[in-house]
């Protein structure tokens, strides 16, 4: 019955895509067609994504496999292909449904924007390529997408075009991810070098099937390694994360869309995506290229939860966050948790989502305004909002019971306990869990309680067009957790292909207490640290936040971002910024000097030669000329006109004559 | 169908002294007339061109100075036609760029000798005979630099002329001492005896530096690049266009029609260092690019970049030790074809744009400009859509022949590879900064009263750029033509 | 004194250089005409002297070359004449000083 998209698994990019053509070539003034057919685009993906969906239930371990020549060069074949999988199923849902949440919103948020139609081009250009990327069956096809989603965030970010913050955010994110997505680049003709092929299924000949694996060799560990700085680059993992934090300068739907939901779990998508090619001769599930992975992802999952802490921009503290959770993701995949990993990047995406949709609507209640120093109080004013943020901030911190992020981030504590390698990243990880339950604390704090400042006097609640979107989403956050339990682990089993019993027992863990101590331990503290925050305490002005005040020093490093950025722009950009002026230096000065200094040789010799021509054989010329000339002047004196003197010579001639015959006679 | 070459090579000829004998009007029209004419004539070659047989098509011969060996010997195979189609889709874009000062008919008229002169250095296959028309695209190459270029013709068009003109006499000096020993100027023969040696001992060095140099001018590779950026910058819109388009194309030809074949054995000696060399041009000159304020220069830069990549592959086939592999010498073969096709049309376009620009503005430092995507939109849009391409976006049709050049040159110079991804790099670094200025930011005063694209604009770019989607999406047409030719190269390379 | 050719030539030889420094040391024209008469008179002498004395002292040999050369100077001396006339016409002079139109 649903053979018929197996077979057309193209349509579900293409219908946003052709939305997307349509809207460019609309004018400017078409709002509200551009709105329709970005709408329309979206459910059509979504419907054919769930109806791609279905087919996947019906049998563990259900691959659909749709491959086709792309290009035939010399002699040989560029094959391409889409690939249906659980992973790709549940992703493509994901997507389409939190994607069609904040097209929505953004009618509402957008609504005053003069390039109205434009976003929402790029929207679905964006939604295009992201189903495309999940559904890829070929490195390259991926890589592709991946470029073309790129090529959206960049986009969006620098929608607001005249706002020069904005386009260098943009510059900053295209340059920094496609830094990753070199090592991507090369990983890829590595891995097509040894297979011989990019298809990752193709009836046994694919490059992560055992037989393409086992070409691979010793090599596997560096194209794993190089593929995943694709996936840190995008991922915003560190050293590469330097980017999202900025990347909020675009419209807060882009935010919640491609920064929070769905392009930057991209990396970890792909790193589970290939991930038969990290586990090569695997030992316990433990390769270098893995722990390279866990080892990575807990230094950003950490070091990203602190700087949230330190921030005063409401989108800000939610970018850090999302890096720390990819960073969750990360270690996940790392320890061998790749469902964990994926269910948390599911997860993750609906509160995420929720959480940024619920700053934007934040943000548009308070006119613009996202610093959180400057609000308090929305609680009263904006209670739709606040009821939605509380429950994405209860799923972010990780609350169970029924808050889906609670679930999948215990599953991953879970899986890093179990690491055979090292304990050290499951304790980095609860020390992970309270950081994030104290900067959500903190943040609602400021936000929604308290007192109101500057921003909320004149605060109202978003309209309905951005609170359904809300709603909608706080309750996928909350039915979500449904499959998600350890009692029916149903998308655990659904994503690895194991069958699953209901086991009410298994509900109640001993890591459900220490995640419940945790989370509680961060909200206490946050609640006891800024019980006072923004209001005067006994010798501290309202500005000034709790820790700056007891911390100086600290807060000034977190708030800094712990100077990576500095770092990286006097050193690295810096560096590159030098080497591009000596290149321009060396080729005006040095090699354009040997090119002269030839010219000046052959310049010189010419000279030379016109000197010998000038002084030597010229002027012999001009000498033998003058001197013939004085002697003929000399001459001409004789030429008196006087005939009697003429006479006279002829007589003293002809006496010489005379004398002459004489003498030799 | 025999004559089809010999009237693609005369019809601009003719055109050129139509032009000048009209006796009224600037001359564009009567160019672009003959232009259809050659355009016609490059499509039915391109129809009636059987891209399954191997070897050269529509081959015309007759003798010409038999004394010397010259022969009037012209033919087609895949990547000849793929070049004729080229400069026959470049040029007629090129004239109808911003309309120059000065004669215009003289400027269409030497437009049109060069267009005749390219066809032919494309389409002979007599050493004699093409270095006749190799030589006969520098001299107008060179007036319409000197006549109608920019700030410092005078010295860049000497440069130009004087540095590839010393490259060609090094080159015609190394043929005439292959014909010595060998008696031939034919190519298809000349390229049969090159795996034998044609020359021994000092003399082949001495001839296989005397080609190199003179094509490693023309290419131009690091370090014999830096006439291109003076030349580039000083030129009008319509002959960068066809410079960086065409001509420069023509030393990429040579390496692949000439050296390679020529001199294996050389070049594998050298390999290393030649791999190197392409390393110097893929790495550095981005990076100047990054530092230049000029937007033609800029795009010079990343001109020597894009076709450091063909020599990348180039040498790395040539050099590779091991025997190379089929699928490997095939990509970077074809990558080397596409990119020779892709960059000529990416970097024209963007040529055409900076015109675009600095018809509107009078200047076109990349700091004079500022906030146009609120002015222009269309113009910032079309224009991204060019940059994008040349930074090798996939979806268009940059990506095709830079993944096929890594892929093959991967396999057989990794190590060289990896670092030539730099010049990938900094390539959108350098467009993303492009952009970032001209497109972003507060629309200041010098740029309120831009006019968007008008049609005739259009006329161009949309063409152009549907051309890019094309490729970059389903590139199956334009390999259809050159499989054949790649595959038979490639036996001939291993 | 015999009269011997020697006498004769002596006295020609005086003649000629009468009329020699006539001819350079006047300025006026005709009598530098006058000078190149004695010249040519000096010259029939010799013509004269040299046949008297000769190998074949018949006549009329010498005597006819003497007549016709009389014969000539005459005409020379109308040419002459005429020309000074013309010149004097011309310059308004007969001092050959200031006749200098040879110059170089």
């Amino acid at each position: 019955m649903n053979s018929w998209v197996l077979t057309c698994l193209w349509l579900i990019p293409a219908a946003p895509f052709a939305a997307s053509l349509i809207i460019l070539s609309l004018s400017k003034a078409r709002r509200k067609s551009a709105v329709a057919l970005a709408i329309i685009g979206e459910v059509l993906a979504l419907a054919l994504s769930i109806l791609a969906f279905m087919p996947t239930l019906q049998a563990t371990g259900f691959r659909a496999v749709q491959n086709f020549n792309w290009f035939t060069f010399g002699e040989h074949t560029l094959r391409l292909g889409f690939l249906l999988d659980p992973l790709a199923a549940a992703m493509l849902v994901m997507i389409a449904l939190v994607g069609l949440c904040i097209f929505v919103f953004s009618v509402g948020y957008m609504a005053d924007d003069k390039n109205f139609t434009r976003f929402f081009a790029y929207l679905s250009f964006f939604s295009g390529a992201m189903l495309g990327l999940v559904i890829a069956n070929s490195l390259l096809l991926l890589f592709i997408f991946w470029e073309l989603v790129g090529l959206a965030s960049y986009l969006l970010i620098g929608f607001w075009i005249e706002k020069p913050s904005a386009a260098a955010a943009a510059k900053k994110a295209f340059i920094t991810t496609r830094i990753g997505d070199m090592g991507f680049f090369l990983g890829m003709l590595w891995l097509y070098d040894c297979s011989g092929t990019l298809l990752f299924y193709d009836s046994g000949n694919g490059c992560l099937e055992s037989a393409g694996l086992a070409m691979l060799g010793a090599s596997a560990t560096f194209i794993a390694l190089l593929i995943f700085c694709g996936a840190v680059g995008k991922s915003g993992q560190f050293p590469l994360h330097v980017w999202l934090p900025d990347a909020m300068e675009g419209p807060t739907p882009v935010s919640a869309l491609i920064h929070a939901a769905t392009m930057v779990a991209a990396g970890v998508f792909l790193v589970a995506r290939v991930y038969p090619l990290f586990s090569v001769d695997a030992i316990n599930g433990v390769t270098p290229s893995l722990t390279v992975v866990v080892w990575i992802g807990v230094t950003t999952a950490l070091m990203a939860a602190l700087i949230a802490i330190a921030q005063e921009d409401i989108k800000r503290i939610l970018a850090y966050s999302t890096v720390s959770q990819l960073g969750l993701m990360m270690v996940s995949l790392g320890v061998g948790g790749v469902a964990a990993g994926i269910m948390h990047l599911l997860a993750h995406g609906f509160f995420k989502a929720l959480l940024f949709l619920g700053a934007g609507s934040v943000i548009h209640g308070c006119h613009g305004e996202q610093d959180i120093r400057k609000m308090g109080g929305l609680r009263r004013l904006m209670p739709v909002t606040f009821m939605t943020y509380a429950i994405g901030m209860l799923a972010l911190s990780g609350v169970p019971f029924s808050f889906s992020g609670g679930w999948t981030k215990e599953e991953i504590l879970h899986a890093t306990a179990q690491w055979p390698k090292s304990q050290a990243p499951y304790y980095l990880l609860l020390a992970g869990v309270v950081l994030t339950a104290l900067y959500m604390t903190r943040q609602m704090i400021y936000v929604f309680f308290g007192n109101g400042r500057s921003a909320s006097e004149r605060a109202h609640e978003s309209p309905r067009v951005m609170t359904m979107p809300l709603i909608v989403l706080a309750l996928c956050t909350i039915f979500f957790s449904v499959v998600l339990t350890s009692a029916w682990p149903w998308l655990h089993g659904y994503l690895t292909g194991e069958p699953v019993h209901i086991e009410i027992t298994r509900l109640v863990q001993p890591m459900l207490f220490v995640s419940l101590a945790l989370v509680s331990a961060g909200v206490v503290i946050g609640v006891w640290m800024y019980r006072k925050a923004g209001v005067q305490d006994r010798d501290r002005p309202a500005e000034i936040d709790p820790l700056e005040y007891a911390q100086p020093g600290v807060f000034e490093f977190l708030a800094n971002k712990m100077w990576i950025d500095d770092l990286y722009d006097h050193t690295v950009i810096a560096f590159s910024w030098m080497a591009a002026r000596l290149s321009d230096w060396m080729d005006r000065y040095f090699w354009d000097g040997l090119v002269r200094g030839f010219g000046g040789v052959g310049q010189l010799f010419g000279i030379l030669t016109a000197s010998v021509d000038e002084r030597g054989i010229n002027a012999g010329v001009d000498e033998t000329t003058a001197g013939a000339r004085g002697l003929g002047r000399l001459m001409s004196g004789a030429h008196s006109g006087q005939i009697q003197t003429y006479l006279g010579a002829v007589a003293i001639g002809m006496l010489a004559l005379l004398l002459l015959y004489a003498w030799l006679a | 169908m025999v004559g089809l070459i010999t009237a693609i090579i005369f019809v601009p000829l003719v055109g050129a002294l139509a032009v000048c004998a009209w006796p009224q009007g600037g001359g564009r029209p009567i160019a672009l007339m003959f232009n259809v004419i050659s355009a016609v004539c490059a499509l039915a070659l391109w129809r009636n061109f059987d891209a399954t047989a191997a070897g050269l098509q529509f081959v015309e011969r007759h003798p010409w100075i038999p004394a010397v060996g010259a022969e009037y010997l012209v033919g087609i195979d895949g990547l000849s036609l793929l070049l004729v189609l080229l400069t026959s889709l470049i040029i007629p874009f090129a004239l109808l760029a911003q309309p120059v000062a000065g004669s215009s008919r003289a400027f269409y008229a030497t437009m049109l000798v060069m267009q005749s002169a390219l066809y032919g250095t494309f389409t002979a296959q007599n050493f004699v005979l093409w270095f006749l028309f190799y030589e006969m695209s520098l001299i107008p190459a060179f007036l319409l630099i000197k006549i109608w270029g920019g700030e410092n013709r005078d010295r860049a068009a000497t440069k130009f002329f004087l540095y590839t003109f010393l490259g060609s006499v090094a080159m015609l000096l190394s043929f005439l001492g292959i014909y010595f020993a060998k008696g031939t100027f034919d190519f298809a023969a000349l390229a049969g005896l090159g795996k034998n040696g044609l020359l021994t001992g000092k003399l082949a060095w001495l001839a296989f530096a005397g080609i190199f140099v003179g094509l490693a001018v023309k290419v131009p590779l690091f370090p014999f690049h830096t006439w291109l950026p003076d030349a580039y910058q000083s030129a009008p819109t319509g002959v960068s266009m066809v410079l960086t388009g065409v001509l420069s194309k023509m030393g990429v030809y040579g390496f692949v029609r000439l050296l390679l074949p020529l001199f294996p054995n050389q070049i594998k000696i050298l390999g290393p260092w030649l791999l190197a060399v392409a390393i110097c041009s893929i790495v550095f000159p981005p990076l100047a690019a990054w530092a230049q304020r000029d937007l033609k220069r800029m795009i010079a830069y990343l001109s020597i970049n894009h076709l450091g990549y063909c020599m990348l592959a180039l040498f790395a086939i040539a050099a590779s030790p091991v025997v190379a592999a089929g699928i490997d010498t095939h990509a970077a073969l074809s990558g080397v074809f596409m990119q020779i096709f892709n960059h000529g049309v990416t970097a024209a376009t963007l040529f055409y744009f900076v015109g675009l620009l600095e018809q509107r503005r009078g200047v076109r430092g990349i700091d004079d400009f500022g906030g146009l995507m609120q002015r222009t939109p269309l113009l910032c849009g079309w224009m991204s859509v060019a940059m994008f391409s040349s930074l090798g976006l996939p979806g268009l049709n940059g990506f095709i022949g830079e993944f096929l050049i890594f892929k093959g040159s991967f396999a057989l110079a990794a190590a060289f590879t990896a670092i030539a991804v730099i010049g990938l790099l900094v390539t959108a670094i350098v467009f993303a900064r492009a952009m970032q200025s001209l497109f972003s930011g507060p629309l200041p005063e010098s740029c309120s009263a831009f006019p968007d694209l008008v049609r005739r604009e259009k006329l161009v770019i949309v063409p152009m750029t549907l051309l890019m989607f094309a490729i970059g999406i389903a590139p199956q047409f334009l390999f259809n033509i050159f499989n054949t030719t790649v595959t038979q190269m490639a036996r001939l390379f291993a | 004194m015999t009269p011997t050719l020697q006498v004769f030539l002596i006295i020609s030889a005086t003649l000629f250089s009468i009329g020699l420094l006539a001819v350079l040391s006047r300025r006026h024209a005709i009598f530098i005409l006058i000078g190149i008469e004695i010249m040519l008179a000096a010259a029939n002498l010799n013509f004269i002297a040299f046949w008297r004395f000769g190998p074949q002292p018949q006549p009329p040999t010498g005597v006819m070359i003497a007549l016709f050369s009389i014969a000539i100077a005459a005409a020379e001396a109308a040419v002459g004449l005429a020309m000074v006339i013309a010149v004097y016409r011309h310059y308004h002079t007969t001092n050959v000083d200031q006749l200098d139109q040879l110059r170089g």
